[in-house]
């Protein structure tokens, strides 16, 4: 059974190139441009995998992490966090929030792909 | 003429100034100053400078020794017209200070010392008592002039006893008119008014007299001017050394004169008629002196040899027949010599009572200070006071007979007050005087005045023997009265005037050289030297307001009387938002109560008596001195210390402020940079993921021409970012180039408008336009702002969120300024938005990605601040709104 990736970007292209990357690799990816539906989604379908652009408009990736660690439920579901911002502050808040992994813009794909790999087998 | 017909005279002058000074007073008690505080009055009240010395002996002086009484007017002159700004410093002084006596303002500047104020009262006594007995002497002479040709019977008093009833109305008269009011500051408007009315009596007795020598017995000017030259009076000789001394002593005189110090310091009631003063008196002086030379040539011509030449200006109107003349000019001397002896006594009784009757009262009974009714006893020492000075002038009059010449007599007076100069001049230029100093120099000063000129002049074994002026005391040749440290040969005046001036003055150096002032007399010193500088009240010493405010009422009460000191309370309270009639005994109130007490009582006895309350302690008037020092000292401390603290806090908050500043921009910079980063790494984002996917190959061709594009687009946006960037550095460093031309508004707008309709989303818009209004031609950088246009419509292209957007662009021209406002039918910027549109990439986050960086309206503000004009939003609207606001000629590039 190939992994359910949640991803939420607000940048079409970026949401776009991954979205390709990952479903060539056997992945099937849901991609919201806001974190307002995030949630709900996380209940209904139980990914394996979210995908979580720090800066996002409306709530940001940030809130969205706490939000999952907080949830029993979701307690220990991976998180990707993603950033274009590029600085060591934004890295060390998403750790403390309990990030499962963080990686910065611009990314290689292979880089991508691994660290998918890698938080989705289990 | 009758001798009671005189007596009647006189009685019906004195009802008459009697009559002028109870109507000033009424006036002054209504309000009614007016002319009663004029720079007229002020001026001829500063005439009792010219005492009956000036109105007979001047003529006496002329007849004598020629033209050398001129000396007596030049220096006072001098003082008036080149030295005013000493006197105004003195006037400010005494106001500020409230100084009552010329005792009191040095008592004052020296630590409010009583001892100086002591010393003070008595030399100016002891210099003063002659001074008043001339007076008494003249007014007695003058009768005897009048009386003696008249034998009809009436039974002529001896001379002693019209003295002993003159000195008695003089002093009936001041005692009236000079306590009614205690405070002394409170000024005698009663007495400055009828001085003023005898200043006009003399002045015109004596023009009267030397227009009659002129006109009635000489044939007009040219006939006395011959005479003249005929007389002995024009063979004088220049000597330059009594010349210059006796200008000198007649200017420092003026000053230094306990009466002169009241109607100039004291009495002033308004500093800027000291500037009047400066020219009139002068002028008031030089009228007094037209005629002297002129009835002293006639005088000697006509009168019979042997006749007293001080009386010339009654007896030569009486030996030709001119009986009316005669008696005007009798009221003329009887004028200067009344008003003379009033101030005088005012002055001296004001100086006796604050300096010497308080203090020893002060000290036989400290427990009970404030217990009894102060302001009686004030009244009552000061009355005693006139009458003691009267008495003592009497009993010399009685014990000289009268037979020194009145110059004499006026000159040595003269050179026993200058002995206050250097205290006095120094103490209001000079910091470092002291107490020490001018305690030495008075004492030395006043010594070897009395040795050499007011004890020799009592003559030969009077006081001091022959043996003594012939050979010095004890054979010491080099101690001779007359001739100190061997400088013999000199005039006895200038000799006397020579070595009291210089070892007073040497003395006083070296003491305040050597010693160093207190606290409270660096205060008063500082006080002094710098009054106009300072404005405010200064420190007085008064650090902890211990005082119960009700004791101190009852004790102001006793001074100044229940009405002023209930007013004077009620207004300190009032100042500091209380009612009734009980202030804050706060240090400031302290300080002024203290001024205010010592108008009536000197600084010293009042310092004494506020320190007795506020310490509660049944102490000497030297340990409160002392007490007050330290606190003065500890309070000078401590205010240098605040200030010290402050400048620090000062310094402290600045380099806060800078401190924040820079934080702040530390963490504008950091959030720009930032920024910055986020909008270049996010196209790269895509630019990398979509090559690398190429890269990777096997796709279908629809979706690497896809894919190219975004790449493309990406590459674009990026390069736009970096234009925006660069555009917006160049814009903000103001190193932009302006390219200045006239331009069609209508066609920018075309053009602005066609640019922007590729903007994305593409959709219908309806643009409202203003044809005949844009027609019209700005000269500015028509590219620059039609970049602005461009932002500012393809925003409204992007952001507009009604389903039939509209854009109306609106212009309107007014004072030489151009409006252009850009306002759509969208749901317009929030509020809280509003204040940030302009700043660096301020997009606002809940808009969707439309291609820009969010610099656009950060560019569209510095190219308007460059253009010299403005952009802002425009709440209200109903939609987004701009206003861009350009001035119709641009000439040069703005700031």
């Amino acid at each position: 059974m190939s992994s359910q990736v949640l991803l939420i970007e607000d940048e079409p292209n970026i949401s776009e190139a991954i979205r390709f990357i990952l479903s060539r690799d056997g992945c099937d990816v849901t991609a919201l441009t806001d974190g307002s539906a995030a949630m709900d989604h996380v209940r209904a379908h139980r990914p394996d995998l979210v995908i979580l652009d720090l800066m996002l408009p409306g709530i940001s990736g940030l809130d969205i992490l706490v939000a999952l660690r907080a949830d029993p439920e979701t307690h220990n579901l991976p998180v990707l966090m993603l950033t274009a911002k590029g600085q060591g502050r934004d890295r060390e808040a998403a750790e403390r929030a309990g990030v499962s992994r963080f990686m910065t813009k611009p990314f290689s794909n292979d880089d991508m792909r691994a660290a998918v790999r890698a938080l989705t087998a289990r | 003429m009758p001798f009671n017909v005189l007596v009647l005279s006189c009685l019906a002058y004195v009802i008459c100034l009697f009559g002028v000074a109870w109507a000033a007073e009424r006036r002054a008690d209504r309000g009614l100053l007016g002319i009663l505080r004029s720079p007229l009055v002020y001026t001829l009240s500063l005439s009792i400078y010219c005492t009956a010395w000036t109105f007979y002996g001047a003529v006496g002086y002329a007849a004598r020794s020629g033209l050398e009484f001129l000396t007596i007017y030049l220096g006072p002159t001098l003082v008036f017209i080149g030295w005013w700004w000493v006197l105004r410093k003195l006037v400010r002084i005494g106001r500020q200070q409230r100084v009552t006596s010329i005792a009191d303002l040095i008592s004052s500047r020296y630590g409010k010392s009583n001892l100086l104020g002591v010393i003070v009262t008595v030399i100016a006594v002891i210099a003063a008592t002659p001074y008043i007995a001339l007076q008494l002497q003249s007014v007695v002479l003058s009768f005897d002039v009048f009386a003696s040709p008249s034998d009809d019977g009436f039974a002529r008093p001896g001379t002693g006893a019209t003295a002993i009833w003159v000195a008695a109305g003089l002093a009936l008269f001041t005692i009236l008119f000079g306590t009614r009011n205690l405070d002394a500051k409170e000024q005698h408007h009663g007495i400055v008014t009828a001085i003023a009315v005898e200043a006009v009596v003399k002045l015109v007795a004596l023009l009267a007299v030397g227009g009659f020598v002129v006109w009635g017995m000489a044939d007009g000017p040219a006939d006395i001017v011959a005479r003249i030259h005929a007389s002995p009076i024009a063979d004088w000789q220049l000597e330059p050394g009594r010349w210059a001394g006796l200008i000198f002593v007649s200017a420092a005189a003026v000053i230094c004169l306990p009466r002169m110090f009241q109607v100039l310091v004291v009495e002033n009631a308004d500093e800027r008629h000291l500037a009047t003063a400066s020219w009139a008196f002068p002028l008031y002086l030089f009228a007094m002196s037209l005629f002297i030379v002129p009835i002293a040539v006639m005088g000697l011509e006509r009168l019979p040899a042997g006749s007293n030449p001080d009386m010339f200006v009654l007896t030569l109107p009486l030996a030709e027949g001119q009986g009316g003349l005669a008696m005007l000019a009798f009221l003329g001397g009887f004028s200067s010599a009344t008003s003379m002896v009033i101030v005088e006594s005012i002055a001296l009784a004001t100086m006796l009572s604050n300096h010497v009757v308080m203090p020893v009262w002060l000290r036989l009974r400290p427990a009970k200070a404030v217990s009894g009714d102060v302001r009686r006893l004030v009244l009552l020492s000061r009355r005693l006071s006139i009458v003691a000075v009267l008495a003592l002038g009497y009993a010399y009059y009685r014990m000289s007979g009268g037979s020194t010449a009145l110059a004499a007599i006026g000159l040595i007076a003269f050179v026993g007050v200058v002995q206050f100069l250097p205290a006095m001049v120094f103490g209001i230029f000079w910091r470092g005087a002291t107490r020490a100093g001018a305690v030495l120099g008075l004492c030395v000063g006043f010594a070897v005045w009395a040795y050499t000129l007011f004890l020799p002049s009592f003559g030969a074994d009077a006081v001091l023997s022959g043996q003594v002026l012939a050979n010095g005391p004890f054979g010491l040749s080099w101690l001779r009265p007359r001739a100190m440290f061997w400088v013999d040969g000199m005039d006895p005046l200038l000799h006397a005037l020579f070595w009291s001036l210089v070892l007073n003055t040497a003395t006083f150096l070296i003491g305040s050289i050597l010693t160093f002032p207190g606290p409270v007399e660096r205060m008063q010193g500082a006080a002094f030297v710098r009054v106009f500088d300072a404005t405010g009240t200064g420190a007085r010493g008064w650090t902890r307001g211990r005082a119960e405010p009700e004791q101190l009422l009852v004790m102001a009460q006793r001074i100044l009387g229940d009405d002023d000191a209930l007013a004077f309370f009620e207004a300190e309270a009032k100042g500091q938002g209380k009612a009734g009639y009980l202030p804050d005994p706060t240090p400031e109130f302290m300080a002024r109560l203290e001024r205010r007490l010592a108008g009536s009582v000197g600084a010293a006895t009042a310092h004494a008596m506020m320190s007795q309350l506020a310490g509660r302690a049944t102490v000497t008037v030297e340990e409160l001195m002392a007490v007050a020092s330290e606190a003065a000292q500890i309070m000078e401390y401590s205010a240098r210390l605040e200030s010290q603290q402050g400048e620090l806090t000062r310094t402290a908050r600045q380099l806060r402020e800078a401190n924040e500043k820079l934080t702040q921009l530390s963490v504008q910079k950091d959030a720009f940079l930032s920024q910055i980063s986020h909008e270049l790494r996010t196209p790269m984002t895509s630019i990398r993921a979509f090559s690398e996917i190429l890269t990777e190959g096997d796709l279908p061709p629809m979706m690497v021409a896809n894919y190219g594009r975004i790449i493309h687009d990406e590459a674009k946006r990026l390069t736009r970012l970096l234009d925006d960037l660069l555009d917006l550095s160049v814009l903000e460093n103001g190193t932009v180039q302006l390219n200045l031309g006239l331009a069609n508004l209508s066609q920018m707008i075309d053009r602005a408008l066609a640019s922007a309709s590729h903007t994305k989303p593409e959709r219908d818009f309806v643009i409202t336009r203003d044809l005949p209004m844009e027609n019209l031609f700005i000269r500015t950088d028509a590219d620059r702002l039609s970049q602005v246009f461009i932002n500012l419509i393809s925003n409204a292209r992007k952001y507009c969120d009604a389903t039939a957007p509209e854009l109306k662009i609106a212009v309107r021209q007014r004072l030489g300024r151009v409006t252009i406002d850009f306002i759509d039918n969208g749901s317009g910027i929030p509020k809280v938005s509003q204040a940030l549109v302009f700043e660096k990439f301020a997009r606002l986050s809940d808009q969707t990605r439309a291609g820009g960086a969010g610099l656009g309206l950060a560019i569209c503000r510095e190219v308007m601040a460059n253009l010299g004009g403005t952009i802002t939003y425009l709440p209200g609207q109903g939609g987004g709104a701009f206003r861009v606001t350009v001035p119709l000629r641009l000439d040069r590039k703005a700031a």
